[in-house]
């Protein structure tokens, strides 16, 4: 019976397993396709089934005055913002979670839970209800099609996630860690940083980790608020389109813009399944 | 030094976590706030933290201000119940590190950490992770912390309600020793329990609270040979002390229609009428010439065996120095010890003890 279950375990996770990586193995032999390879039917291995070839890469790295689609300066753009956008998100969020946590504000009928809901309800909203608000505000500031707009957007899109996961996890420290500081000597900034944050981390790697990943695969802002001055990669990559859907670049595309954030879990993979606080309340 | 705290009030959605409360506590010395869960005790160590605001109320420290003073400029320490130690830091560091908020330098940061490391029996854990150390250790940690500081006041809120009943025994006395030499240094110890064994043990002055008022304040003898009403009788026993209603009928004491007791010579000056009695779990056991009772519950704790029973109206628990199992709604025969009576009048409030005092 316990063989039983253990192969079925097992091939329960091969097949998982299968499900995930057979679409990057497929993009990643794709991109090693031309046109031919392409269109000549279903083929996986290079060299046995076809000839690998780099165009699809290439076409990322030239200009389009040479014929290709350069993503450098976009991959930089996203780099940039959602990197910006992440971290300031971070630290204003963390600021207003830890408040939402530890202090009760109360006007009227408005209570703490009403206040997060507040924050967790811009993400509920659908995207095109804020774009033209969007639009007009960064138009009225001078801040279309400019990084520093973007950036801004971003915020207000990425904050709300990190005021989510942050209240549900400073309500996990307890509140006597913070007390016992204060009796120990720190000032409630000093309690803050030197002892809730430093036990906060793995919230903090999750919010971050979620606030890139919603950062860096937007499209649809990117795509409004930005018209030739700056672009973003998932325009870019969308732009790589044409009458024929060049199949081997977007491949190619693809695998570039996903390797950050499988770059980045992979990293903090280990650091979230630390998890230090077990020991702060037996 | 003194510790002066005058009228402290709070309220919350109708409830009184801390009523009137006023004492006056001096350097030196033990304090032990014993009530129920709910009674205040955490309360008040948080409002002489400085954690808490009371709604009215004054405290001072030698004659100076002390409510006004903000937390981390007190020079208090507190050990909660629950362990609470800095879970990204290891031993060492969480010891430390209400010295280096201090700034101290750190030669004297070591010397400090490691004696008072010495002192709760952790010395070879410094590099230790707090994760890695078992509750009783933790517990330990968090005293060291508290100790470290050389505070004026140390807070110890139920240190022991958390762990295993043979570790509290054990940590019960080694913690009575540092805490008498803490005292020892002229610093203020305010520890409070639920554990009636405890407070006994720990000494000092006991202060009796219930529903945010306190309710007697006097030495543990005191306290267990006079207790002020039937309420503190309850609180400071365990299990808590046995009540019921009788009355006085000439010389004799009459507690159902079928248990007549002489009036011992500490009763006799009752006048005649109701009271509600007293006696502790161990004026109640076995006795072939006593009266007939029905088990309820027999319950064997180490050594002994309580015994729940029953005669007519009354509900008693009396005490056996051995272990014997009984059947539920068996009947014994129990001898009450008059001896061990304490009186107490409508209000509550004891008129008769068997040690002499008399309200």
């Amino acid at each position: 019976m316990r063989f039983v279950y253990v192969t079925l375990k097992y091939l329960a996770v091969c097949l998982w397993s299968v499900f995930v990586i057979a679409p990057f193995l497929w993009a990643l032999s794709t991109s090693f396709k031309d046109f031919n390879s392409v269109t000549g039917g279903a083929t996986y291995i290079p060299w046995l089934q076809f000839e690998p070839s780099l165009e699809g890469w290439r076409v990322l790295l030239r200009s389009p005055a040479q014929g290709g689609v350069n993503i450098v300066e976009p991959y930089f753009n996203s780099i940039f913002v959602t990197c910006s956008a992440s971290l300031i998100s971070i630290a204003l969020g963390t600021l207003a979670a830890y408040a939402l946590s530890r202090f009760t504000f109360k006007a009227g009928f408005i209570k703490n839970s009403d206040i997060t809901f507040f924050f967790i309800s811009q993400r509920i909203m659908p995207p095109i209800v804020l774009s033209i608000p969007f639009f007009i505000m960064l138009g009225k500031l001078g801040l279309l099609d400019s990084l520093f707009g973007l950036i801004l957007v971003y915020i207000v899109l990425l904050m709300p996630i990190a005021v989510w996961i942050m209240v549900d996890f400073f309500n996990k420290v307890p509140k006597e860690i913070d007390e016992t500081a204060l009796i120990d000597g720190c000032n409630p900034y000093q309690a803050f940083y030197k002892v809730v944050l430093p036990n906060s981390i793995p919230g903090l790697i999750v919010a971050g980790l979620f606030c890139m990943i919603f950062g860096w695969t937007d499209f649809f802002f990117a795509f409004i608020l930005t018209f030739t001055e700056v672009q973003l990669l998932p325009v870019a990559i969308v732009a790589l389109n044409s009458s024929i859907t060049p199949w081997w670049s977007l491949s190619a595309a693809a695998l570039v813009c996903v390797a950050p954030l499988i770059v980045v879990a992979f990293i903090v993979e280990r650091y979230l399944s630390k998890g230090n606080l077990s020991g702060a309340l037996k | 030094m003194s510790l002066k705290v005058s009228n402290l009030s709070m309220k919350f959605k109708d409830e009184f976590h801390l009523n009137d409360v006023s004492f006056e506590m001096s350097k030196g010395k033990i304090y032990t706030i014993i009530g129920r869960t709910l009674s205040g005790k955490t309360t008040l160590l948080k409002t002489i933290a400085g954690l808490t605001n009371p709604d009215s109320g004054e405290m001072s420290l030698d004659g100076v201000d002390f409510g006004a003073v903000p937390v981390w400029k007190r020079q208090v320490a507190m050990v909660y119940q629950q362990f609470i130690n800095y879970p990204h830091l290891s031993v060492f560091e969480n010891v430390a590190f209400p010295l280096k908020q201090r700034k101290m330098p750190r030669p004297e940061i070591d010397t400090r950490v490691r004696q008072a490391l010495e002192q709760v029996g952790l010395q070879g854990f410094e590099t230790r992770k707090i994760q890695a150390l078992s509750g009783g250790q933790q517990q330990r940690v968090a005293l060291a912390r508290s100790l470290v500081k050389e505070a004026n006041i140390l807070l110890l809120d139920e240190p022991l309600v958390n762990l295993d009943y043979k570790l509290r025994e054990q940590l019960r006395e080694e913690f009575k020793n540092i805490f008498s030499a803490k005292a020892s240094e002229n610093a203020i110890l305010i520890y409070s329990t639920t554990d009636p064994v405890e407070a006994m043990q720990l000494g000092g002055e006991i202060i009796v609270m219930d529903e945010g008022r306190i309710l007697q304040q006097a030495s543990a003898q005191e306290i267990y040979e006079n207790p002020k009403t039937t309420k503190v009788a309850q609180i400071t026993n365990d299990p808590a002390m046995n009540l019921f209603e009788g009355e006085v009928v000439d010389s004799t004491l009459v507690l159902t229609s079928s248990i007549h007791l002489d009036l011992p010579p500490h009763l006799a000056a009752l006048t005649c009428g109701k009271y509600t009695f007293g006696i502790r779990a161990s004026g109640i056991t076995l006795d072939s010439d006593g009266f007939e009772f029905q088990i309820e519950l027999a319950e064997i704790s180490g050594s002994e065996t309580f015994l729940h029973l029953q005669h007519a109206q009354m509900h008693v628990v009396g005490l056996l120095d051995s272990v014997q199992n009984f059947d539920i709604g068996q009947t014994v025969t129990a001898g009450i010890d008059s001896k061990s009576l304490y009186a107490f009048d409508k209000s509550e409030n004891l008129v008769a003890s068997p040690y002499g005092g008399t309200k």
